[in-house]
């Protein structure tokens, strides 16, 4: 793993092709969570060219050690190359991933699914995304993976994940 | 070695050797939740060590990344804090020792994220966001057995005792502390104490336990010299990959 903050080169892509490159990027599901995609969990920081032509993929690692990292880099070049882009893939350590990064409709998206999306100040959930019931106890402050803690609501009985406000 | 190397490693180690030491109860944790817990503050500082060593590695400019400098390096070449080499003993054991670690590394995290070495800055500055949830964890269960049962009580007030002796190396200015916070990249010791005993008191008053006296003796694990346990960690951490040399995943 190579990771440090560097100074991307600054050869941006075309308007059309920064849009062709998201569209292929919004294909590339997170490994954890497969209802949101990379461009929604907030990862992808920048795509520029750099100076011997090769796309450069800035990716932001979620939480420090969340295997997820680096399935998500291979998942984004393995897409890229598919697209016929000979990409690299950089670590973007600053300014640092937080929960922040998460897209509207990533929010949006992991609430469908069933997991409450991060609430801000207080972090726990503002509601059941089962039955939206706002009596919720916590269970556990860790869950399956690193970005989740485990949740019940009072109202309906059921346990749900949360994602943590980091 | 520079006191810039020294001190990455430093940090590296300390985290490397704890996630190691908490990677221990997976599987053996009280309860399927605390099993989850400390698997991910185990995750989360293998995560932060493995980006402080591939640091180091760049630094020391000899070819060796993550892998080499966690694998090859034998137990006097390791500069881990003493406190995080202790063996796990029993939940309260381990809770006690995880609390006095993550109420430091908090103050740590906060004062190396202004360091002028920007990639510890910015390790740092992602960090303190997966330390402030372990201290809260850590602290949560210090409450909960320290203000528990008799029982309980008892058992994290010894744990306290024999682990609170370690506590002076956290705090001790040696000639890299001083040669790095000098240069602005790194945080002298001795500046972390007066936070650490104001959080560390409060939650102990929460939880119904006096801080201990303070300990005569220093323990220099950052300097290479261990207590008996690091070796015994290491070997089990490293037999794979000397068994299988370039074993990779």
């Amino acid at each position: 793993m190579s990771a440090q903050a560097r100074v991307p080169p600054s050869s941006p892509p075309s308007p059309e092709l920064q849009a062709r490159l998201h569209g292929i990027l919004a294909q590339v599901a997170d490994p954890e969570i497969p209802v949101l995609s990379v461009l929604d969990l907030g990862v992808v920081r920048h795509l520029l060219f750099n100076g011997d032509g090769r796309l450069e993929v800035g990716i932001a690692p979620t939480y420090s050690g969340c295997p997820a990292n680096a399935v998500i880099k291979a998942d984004v070049l393995r897409a890229l190359a598919g697209a016929g882009f000979d990409a690299v893939a950089v670590d973007v350590l600053a300014p640092p991933w937080s929960s922040d990064w998460l897209s509207a409709e990533g929010r949006r998206k992991l609430e469908a699914f069933g997991i409450a999306p991060p609430a801000g100040r207080g972090d726990a959930p503002a509601a059941c995304p089962r039955c939206r019931s706002e009596r919720t106890t916590r269970i556990s402050e860790f869950g399956s993976t690193p970005c989740k803690a485990l949740y019940r609501c009072e109202a309906c009985l059921e346990p749900f994940d949360y994602f943590k406000c980091i | 070695m520079t006191p810039q190397l020294h001190y990455v490693l430093r940090l590296a180690d300390t985290n490397l050797v704890l996630a190691q030491r908490l990677g221990e109860w997976v599987g053996h944790a009280p309860a399927l939740e605390e099993d989850l817990g400390i698997a991910n503050v185990s995750l989360d500082l293998l995560g932060q060590a493995r980006l402080l060593l591939a640091h180091a590695g760049r630094l020391e400019g000899e070819g060796r990344g993550e892998d080499e400098l966690a694998y090859l390096r034998e137990e006097s070449e390791y500069f881990n804090l003493t406190l995080v080499e202790q063996p796990n003993g029993d939940f309260g054991d381990t809770v006690v020792r995880q609390f006095l670690f993550d109420a430091w590394q908090f103050g740590l995290y906060e004062a190396l994220a202004g360091s002028q070495d920007a990639t510890l800055a910015a390790i740092a500055a992602k960090g303190i966001k997966e330390t402030a949830y372990h201290l809260r964890y850590s602290s949560g269960w210090l409450v909960r057995l320290g203000d528990g049962t008799p029982e309980s009580h008892a058992r994290v007030e010894r744990s306290l005792r024999e682990l609170w002796p370690f506590t002076n190396e956290l705090f001790d200015d040696d000639e890299t502390d001083r040669a790095v916070a000098e240069e602005g990249i790194g945080v002298l010791p001795s500046s972390l104490l007066p936070a650490w005993t104001a959080r560390v008191s409060e939650t102990l008053a929460r939880a119904t336990l006096a801080c201990p006296a303070p300990a005569r003796f220093t323990w220099y694990g950052k300097q290479g010299r261990h207590s008996e346990h690091l070796g015994y960690l290491l070997s089990e951490m490293q037999s794979l990959h000397r068994a299988h040399a370039g074993a990779a995943w």
